[in-house]
């Protein structure tokens, strides 16, 4: 394609849009409006899932370790259990910290298991009543996980270590976050799929439209020799441009509303930030911003191409 | 009736094309002859003097008996059989329903013929594939009743526009599209709306669009269909003209008395059969 032409293909491209611009607006605006509702959702579910995200960090499984006398404390311990030397529980640590479901290890020693929970239950003064440390022997891990779906998982093969008295881990926190965590994916994926096919119905619609529109323009293009790229080239570069401004104008009303809602929220229910943690406008945009824009072109190109081979047969 | 079908012609040898053009040096100051390219080459210059050579025997237009029968059912051409040479004028008359503008159609390549072959300026348009179309109507000119011009733009812009789409070069075509519209007697009107031109200065827009790129046939379906007297005689001589420079002209029509008065060669058809052929003919009533 000679360059006069490429330049050619372009203005006309532009022009579509002009000579059709009821048409074109109409699509825009659509467009725009599910691209909206597609950004707006997105923020929601984005921040909603970083939150999730943060209160699954926080879920740990606390393992903990036979230790001699242990069965005369009383604790469930089955006959052919092994006490472990402190050698043993740093290879334990290591083997836990190996697993790919596993974030982080922490090891908490006796000494520092009841500092924690004596000033926690007792305050400051529990060393008068508890000379000795009753925690003796109950050194722990704290295993942090990167998939709480896993924790199911991680747990029985925890409990199949002849080492390992008892794990403690909440089943229903687990099963609830990673619950919604599936039911936030379906969702998103099915209203973004109905968005998408809204939106390629429409600019299809747009690009059919205009076909019709200039039959005649197209029918002597035929005539005089044009080649089925020189006349569907436009059509599909219109269809493409209006993806792409319905991609841009929704995109800068959701960037000044997100922030003035984030400064908004942040200023009246200054009591959500210390547990709540929201995305910043950079964050949100890092993805947002390009999937919108290649959703907004991927859909101008698919609906106008599409209708292009359907209606344009030159 | 005219001419009679030639055998086919056999492929010439590329003998004409030199293997020199082919080469390409090698670093080491040996040649490698790119024999893809040279190949392909060789395939024009026979498909070339293939279509000269079928010109020269058969003329520009050349339908063996053709069948055209549309899908449902009804037979538009019956066997016609035509030939039409390098720089004639041709009128092709008939009543509505006698196969005129299936015929035109078919000269076009808008429409393939059911049986027998039709020739073009030496392509086989039977054979002719889809992507092929495009070049293939390049060579031809096209102006109907209706104008069909582009509403929205002035009188250069619709002529441009032929240009345009056969990617001729900014600086070639704002050169071409004065002259040719000081040809057809426009010069003054180029930026004028084409909405704002009257009938006959419409018409010779759409002629001025046909003939842009050069053609060697132009086809003009009821020229004068939407004209009056004056005007229509005005498009005639024109066309007569655009003939005495070389260009090969076949005109669709219902004008009695533009036939009767020019005197051209007359084919005149009826129910999908050419009843009549005549140089210097006339306008055959129907009784």
């Amino acid at each position: 394609m000679k360059i006069s032409s490429l330049f050619y293909t372009i203005r006309q491209g532009f022009a579509n849009i002009f000579r059709n611009k009821w048409y074109s607006l109409a699509s825009i605006a659509t467009i725009s409006a599910c691209l909206f509702l597609f950004g707006l959702f997105y923020a929601i579910v984005a921040n909603f899932q970083s939150i999730v995200k943060t209160a699954e960090e926080g879920i740990s499984v606390t393992v903990f370790f036979h230790y001699e006398g242990d069965a005369l404390n009383g604790a469930n311990c089955s006959p052919d259990h092994v006490v472990p030397s402190d050698q043993r529980i740093e290879e334990l640590g290591q083997m836990i910290a190996k697993r790919s479901e596993v974030s982080e290890v922490k090891f908490i020693s006796d000494d520092e298991a009841w500092a924690k929970f004596a000033t926690q239950s007792y305050g400051e003064v529990y060393a008068v009543g508890f000379p000795e440390n009753p925690l003796k022997g109950e050194n722990s891990y704290e295993v942090f996980l990167s998939d709480v779906s896993m924790q199911s998982a991680l747990v029985t093969w925890l409990q199949s270590i002849p080492e390992v008295r008892r794990v403690n881990y909440s089943e229903l926190t687990a099963n609830t976050l990673s619950g919604v965590n599936l039911l936030i994916a379906y969702v998103s994926m099915g209203i973004i799929a109905i968005l998408l096919a809204v939106s390629i119905f429409l600019i299809s619609n747009t690009v059919a439209i205009g076909i019709s529109v200039r039959s005649a323009e197209i029918n002597i293009m035929k005539y005089i020799g044009a080649t089925d790229f020189f006349v569907r080239a436009p059509f599909v570069l219109e269809g493409v441009l209006i993806g792409l401004m319905g991609a841009v104008i929704p995109l800068g009303i959701i960037y000044s509303i997100y922030n003035y809602a984030l400064s908004y929220v942040m200023e009246r229910f200054s009591v959500l930030s210390s547990f709540l943690k929201f995305l910043s406008v950079d964050e949100l945009f890092g993805i947002l911003a390009p999937v919108s824009l290649a959703v907004g072109i991927g859909i101008g190109f698919l609906g106008s191409f599409s209708t292009v081979r359907k209606h344009l047969r030159v | 009736m005219r001419s009679t079908f030639k055998a086919p012609i056999q492929p010439a040898a590329p003998q004409c094309i030199k293997a020199r053009e082919f080469r390409r040096r090698n670093d080491d100051g040996t040649f490698a002859v790119n024999r893809t390219r040279g190949k392909r080459m060789a395939n024009k210059v026979i498909q070339r003097k293939r279509r000269e050579q079928m010109i020269e025997e058969n003329g520009v237009i050349f339908l063996n008996n053709v069948n055209k029968t549309y899908s449902t059912g009804s037979p538009a051409l019956n066997g016609i059989t035509l030939s039409i040479g390098r720089g004639e004028f041709v009128f092709i008359v008939g009543d509505s329903g006698s196969g005129k503008s299936t015929l035109i159609k078919l000269l076009l390549r808008e429409l393939t013929a059911t049986s027998g072959d039709v020739y073009v300026l030496g392509n086989d348009l039977g054979r002719l594939r889809h992507r092929q179309i495009p070049k293939f109507r390049r060579s031809l000119g096209v102006v109907f009743q209706d104008f069909r011009l582009l509403n929205d733009r002035n009188v250069y812009e619709n002529v441009a526009f032929a240009q345009r789409i056969v990617e001729t070069p900014g600086r070639e075509i704002r050169r071409n599209v004065p002259a040719i519209l000081a040809t057809v007697g426009l010069a003054g009107k180029y930026k004028a709306k084409t909405t704002q031109l009257s009938g006959g200065e419409q018409q010779r827009v759409a002629l001025a669009r046909a003939l842009v790129n050069s053609p060697s046939i132009l086809l003009a379906d009821e020229p004068t269909g939407n004209l009056d007297p004056k005007n229509s005689w005005e498009i005639m001589k024109l066309l007569e003209e655009i003939n005495e420079s070389g260009t090969t002209v076949v005109v669709v029509t219902h004008n009695r008395e533009i036939v009767n008065a020019m005197r051209k060669r007359v084919i005149t058809m009826k129910k999908g059969v050419i009843v009549s052929d005549e140089e210097g003919g006339a306008y055959i009533d129907e009784d």
